[in-house]
């Protein structure tokens, strides 16, 4: 995996033109003592992060947390008091004009939260601004930011005026205009934060779809913490403009850094979290030529009443019952008393996806893409899940720990108390 | 008991022997230079107006006029225009039209580049501003002083006047629009690699057009109340009409010569204004009503210019 951008120790400090925020910050004042003695603003202290090539990392922060100001840098929109950023070899915090326009033109481009889109020029030409700042002629770039505005649906309004659009087909030309140039690197700030909830559920949605095409470095700006988690392989927490915690989705929901992150953790959507490989249990399976009796006695062993049959591959074939198999005779063969048709939900699926198929009550194998078993989950199981953690994060760890291990009786008997917890959450 | 009891300050005498003894002498050359390319410019607009025949001109301002602004608006036109001929004072209104034309093109080529250099620099903006804020305290009278003595009397310092008297408007206005361009969107020019003539003239310009174009209405406006006073230092046109119909107390004449002023005034601001402001009576877009007019109708109708 390559590295597109690179980020070491940049710190950016606004009004500081006697150098004394500098020397205050590394003395440890904090950004709020920093402003009242001094009048600087802290905007970026001590970032440094890497994104490799195809991922969306995710910055997020509440507002004023330097979000902005950090992704202006990236490309040169702010330059940063010190510190490196490369792209593509070059430093971007130091490198004249001439190479950051280069760059600019290159590698990276940005989407912007209120669209930014020209009012006096079509879409077709907004898509197409990139290249006719590059030199790019007339009809190769509006060829090229036809392809740009297919790949969002819209090539059909090209020769529409952005205010003809609403605003979740604004921010569609926006990321086609970013996209027109083929960057290496695309910067988002805030791109879905002027939409409307449902429109935003939708381009989120879409932005999942085109990144599995395009497979760009995108870094990726919000204020919203299920729309990192939904979108970021990697997410970073930023509070006066540190970044607090930099980790995957489920790394930041179960182990928190501090309360900041926590208090952000608390009310989020962890069924969009977690997927079933992360809350399965080891699966008991049974061979497919297995008798009875020797199903019977895997189960005895694992003390469950339910376990799934795979093939010699270790597809999943099906599950049977403890009550099934005591009703036939113990030599009888396991493929025939097994349910072919058991309830499976694939390791990716995350568990707001799981809701359907834990609705049968039994217990649902979980399989990897090629069909094989990789484990099991209760399906009461998953509602333990969607609580936060109210104890320390320690503790939280320790307590996951206990429910994995513990016999699945000793789990249904906690299960009902978890719901309460749940349903008690939601209303709040 | 008066302070001028205990001194007098020689002030005009100062500024005679600064004048006179400095600015004439060493800086002739450059006050003659200057009036050259004026007058080369007013002498071809004041040619073509005079070559051009009154039908033809009338049409053409009813024309724009109708584009721009709207029908009824054309019909003053024609009305207006007629009448300043059957007053008789066909030519010394395109002379004044010539005098307008030349100090707008002057204000325009030195207008908007100052406007969009102290648009770019706070520093500059700092130190035109008050200049500016001068220039529009200044009775228009009091511009005249200055000139003269510099430039001598005639129709190039007449110009001049009104030039240097009509060119804060297009400054202002120029800095005003560009400034109020959205930081976002130079932002999004600048994140694509542009440099700062290109988002200059792809994106600044086009959007600061409209409060340019309402600037160059405003600039138009001064440079007609002052190119009829400038009649005083030897300008001609209906300022002159004006003039001398007072010195001979002839009121028929003055205000005949005023009443060709306003129909000037009224259809030159109602076609600058209607380019500030599109839509308010034809409801085309800027470039739009200037292409239309080298356009048929169905042409126009048409999507708008999909070059991108
Ligand atoms: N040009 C500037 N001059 C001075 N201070 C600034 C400037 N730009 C930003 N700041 C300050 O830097 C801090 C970070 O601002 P920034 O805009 O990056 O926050 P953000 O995380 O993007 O917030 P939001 O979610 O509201 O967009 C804030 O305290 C802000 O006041
Ligand atoms: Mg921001």
């Amino acid at each position: 995996m390559t590295v597109k951008l690179k980020v070491e120790s940049v710190f950016k400090l606004f009004n500081d033109t006697r150098k004394e925020g500098m020397a205050l910050l590394r003395d440890g004042a904090t950004k709020d003592e920093i402003f009242r003695s001094t009048g600087v603003t802290v905007g970026i202290n001590d970032v440094s992060f890497e994104v490799n090539e195809g991922e969306i990392f995710v910055i997020m922060g509440l507002s004023g947390s330097g979000k902005s100001t950090l992704v202006r840098t990236l490309n040169g929109l702010i330059r940063p008091s010190s510190g490196k950023i490369f792209i593509a070899g070059e430093d971007v915090a130091s490198c004249d004009m001439k190479r950051l326009r280069a760059i600019r033109r290159r590698e990276i481009t940005m989407v912007f939260q209120h669209f930014a889109l020209f009012p006096h020029k079509t879409v077709v030409e907004n898509v197409a601004y990139g290249l006719k700042v590059k030199g790019v002629g007339p009809t190769e770039r509006r060829k090229a930011a036809i392809e740009a505005l297919a790949k969002v649906g819209l090539d059909a309004y090209a020769d529409s005026f952005p205010g003809q659009l609403s605003g979740g087909m604004q921010q569609r030309v926006g990321l086609a205009r970013g996209l027109a140039t083929d960057p290496a690197i695309l910067l988002m700030d805030e791109p879905f934060g002027a939409l409307d909830p449902l429109i935003r559920r939708e381009m989120q949605d879409e932005l999942i779809a085109l990144q599995k095409e395009l497979k760009k470095t995108i870094v990726f700006i919000t204020h919203d913490l299920n729309e990192a988690l939904l979108l970021g392989n990697r997410i970073a927490i930023m509070k006066d403009g540190a970044f607090v915690q930099v980790g995957t989705a489920q790394d930041i929901v179960s182990n928190p850094a501090d309360d900041y992150v926590r208090a952000f953790v608390a009310d989020i959507d962890r069924s969009r979290v977690f997927t079933a490989s992360d809350i399965a249990q080891d699966a008991d399976h049974i061979p497919l030529k297995e008798s009875v009796l020797g199903a019977l006695v895997v189960m005895d062993k694992a003390g469950v009443d339910v376990a799934h049959v795979v093939d010699q591959d270790g597809v999943l074939a099906g599950m049977v019952t403890r009550e099934a198999l005591t009703a036939v005779k113990p030599n009888t063969p396991v493929v025939e008393v097994m349910e072919p048709d058991a309830p499976s939900v694939t390791s990716e699926a995350y568990i707001n996806e799981m809701y359907a198929t834990a609705q049968n009550g039994v217990l649902m194998a979980v399989t990897d893409s090629d069909g094989k078993l990789v484990g099991s989950v209760e399906p009461t199981a998953i509602f333990g899940h969607l609580t936060p953690d109210t104890e320390t994060a320690t503790e939280a760890e320790e307590d996951d720990g206990k429910e994995d291990a513990g016999p699945p009786s000793d789990e249904t008997e906690t299960e009902p108390a978890n719901i309460v917890d749940a349903q008690k959450e939601k209303s709040l | 008991m008066s302070p001028s009891d205990l001194l007098v300050i020689p002030f005009d005498g100062w500024v005679n022997a600064f004048v006179r003894g400095f600015l004439v002498p060493n800086f002739r050359p450059f006050f003659r230079a200057v009036q050259v390319p004026v007058n080369e410019v007013l002498q071809a607009f004041d040619g073509f107006f005079a070559w051009v025949p009154m039908l033809v001109v009338t049409l053409v301002f009813a024309f724009v006029a109708w584009r721009v602004v709207g029908r009824t608006m054309a019909i003053i036109t024609v009305v207006g225009f007629v009448f300043i001929d059957m007053i008789q004072l066909w030519p010394e209104t395109m002379t004044t039209l010539a005098m307008i034309l030349t100090s707008v093109l002057f204000c325009t080529l030195i207008g908007i580049p100052a406007g969009i250099l102290v648009a770019g620099s706070n520093m500059a903006w700092k130190v035109v501003r008050p200049i500016l804020d001068i220039m529009q305290t200044v009775p228009s009278f009091v511009y005249l002083v200055p000139i003269v003595m510099l430039f001598g009397v005639g129709m190039a310092p007449g110009i001049i006047a009104t030039i240097i008297f009509a060119l804060p408007p297009i400054i202002r206005m120029t800095n005003l629009g560009i400034r109020n361009v959205r930081e976002d969107l130079i932002e999004a020019s600048e994140a694509f690699g542009a440099t700062r003539t290109q988002t200059l003239i792809e994106v600044q310009l086009p959007l600061a057009m409209r409060t340019i174009m309402a600037g160059l209405n405003q600039t138009l406006m001064l440079a007609m109340s002052m190119v009829v006073i400038a009649a005083l230092i030897g300008a001609g046109g209906l300022g002159l009409i004006v003039n001398t119909g007072l010195g001979r107390l002839n009121v028929g004449q003055a205000t005949a010569g005023g009443v060709g002023i306003v129909i000037l005034a009224i259809v030159l601001d109602r076609i600058t204004q209607g380019l500030a402001e599109p839509g308010s009576g034809s409801k085309k877009p800027l470039l739009g009503s200037f292409k239309s007019l080298f356009r048929s109708q169905d042409i126009e109708a048409a999507a708008p210019d999909k070059a991108v």
